[in-house]
């Protein structure tokens, strides 16, 4: 057993594999950021820094004649989304029931994929995390308001990275807002704008839930680094007699490694 | 020929059992390509073109780490089984059942064990988007 105490909780292995897998399907299509940036790891729970290769001089040595310099870290962060579930509905799933209410797993895990992606792009000061947006030197350009204006803006974005010497394909993060305006929208002649996107971008547009407005960024590798500790898991905190208290969790570091690798799209 | 490492209907698995089967086969390849060479190097007399299946076997044996990495990095169960028998000295044996045994403690045998690790295996979403 490890520190999620698992076997604690008054679950069965079968429903176990059912919570596990309704937090899959509801994590995988809202994790945005992984599908853009470079993910390593899971380096384990224990893992609790990112090596920067860098350090910092100390002002004084230990003694006379010898200097010292301290390694500099980036140390990971722990998000956790607390949910509680009936224990009523859980008994139902271990009798067969195709439709237990697992809502409050399904809310905690729209909450944390959010909170993961809105650190990647726009940052989390308190845990170190400077996001894409904010890292980039680029000036962002505005979203028009008619979507099928959107490609202009895009088209754009592609061409400020080129300039730097950023290489494609390029992937675009769009908030959901914006996203439900391309996926409607469909340009003169009936051909749909996500697809003269993606042929613009030569690569994926995701929906990216806490977003606000869009990212371009390059896909070429080697720019954005998400640093897995612990992967997204399942834990148990407490039970009573009504309800089981869980939670989703995962820790991680983000890094930007080249800050011309991104535009902004403001909403 | 592609496809053959799926032993279900790939249209039905999720990309992270579909990502986790191809480096499963990978690791397959990399083991017999290792074991291929040792043959060739057993036999040849040839020292320079020894020395070019020795560095290709070489090659092989990073090849194979790796695949094998990634896959602890994604099995957590199977991470913990191997970090009790991988690199230790004494009899492999004894260490694999001790390694067994702390994995899937009293408990959280078989299937429970696995659960009772907890990640959801996520991991990169590039190209599955």
């Amino acid at each position: 057993m490890n520190h999620l105490l698992r076997s604690h909780a008054p679950i069965s292995d079968k429903v176990w594999e059912l919570l596990d897998e309704e937090a899959r399907e509801r994590l995988a299509p809202a994790l945005a950021a992984r599908k853009l940036v470079d993910f390593s790891g899971p380096q384990g729970w224990e893992h609790s820094a990112t090596n920067l290769g860098r350090t910092t001089a100390m002002q004084s040595g230990p003694s006379d004649g010898v200097t010292g310099r301290q390694r500099r870290v980036l140390s990971l962060t722990e998000l956790r989304a607390d949910f509680e579930l009936s224990r009523d509905e859980l008994g139902d799933a271990d009798r067969g029931a195709e439709d237990a209410d697992l809502e409050p797993l399904d809310k905690a895990a729209h909450q944390i994929a959010l909170a993961e992606n809105v650190a990647v792009f726009h940052g989390w000061a308190d845990a170190a995390i400077t996001g894409i947006g904010d890292a980039t030197p680029h000036e962002p350009l505005q979203l028009p308001e008619e979507p099928d204006d959107y490609r202009r803006p895009v088209a754009r974005a592609v061409e400020h990275l080129l300039c730097d010497g950023i290489t494609g394909p390029y992937g675009l993060a769009l908030g959901r807002e914006q996203y439900r305006r391309v996926v409607e929208a469909a340009e003169h002649g009936g051909y749909p704008l996500l697809d003269h996107l993606r042929k613009i971008l030569e690569g994926p547009i995701v929906w990216a839930p806490g977003v606000k407005g869009g990212v371009v960024v390059s896909l070429r590798g080697g720019d954005f680094l998400f640093e897995s500790g612990q992967d997204l898991s399942i834990g148990y905190d407490s039970h009573d007699a009504n309800v089981v208290r869980l939670y989703l969790e995962e820790s991680f570091s983000f890094r930007v490694a080249t800050p011309e690798a991104a535009v902004v799209l403001n909403p | 020929m592609g496809f053959d490492q799926y032993h279900e209907p790939p249209d039905e698995l999720p990309a992270a059992t579909r990502t986790f089967a191809r480096l499963c086969a990978s690791l397959t390849e990399e083991a017999e390509a290792i074991g291929w060479y040792e043959q060739r190097i057993a036999v040849e007399k040839d020292p320079e073109a020894l020395a070019i299946m020795r560095d290709a076997q070489g090659e092989e044996f990073k090849h194979f780490s790796m695949d094998l990495e990634f896959l602890l990095r994604r099995t957590p169960p199977w991470r913990e089984v191997a970090r009790g028998i991988l690199f230790q000295e004494g009899d492999i044996v004894e260490h694999g059942e001790e390694a067994e045994a702390e994995a899937f403690e009293e408990g959280a045998s078989g299937a429970a064990g696995s659960y009772d690790h907890g990640s959801l295996g996520i991991g990169s979403l590039r190209g599955g988007s």
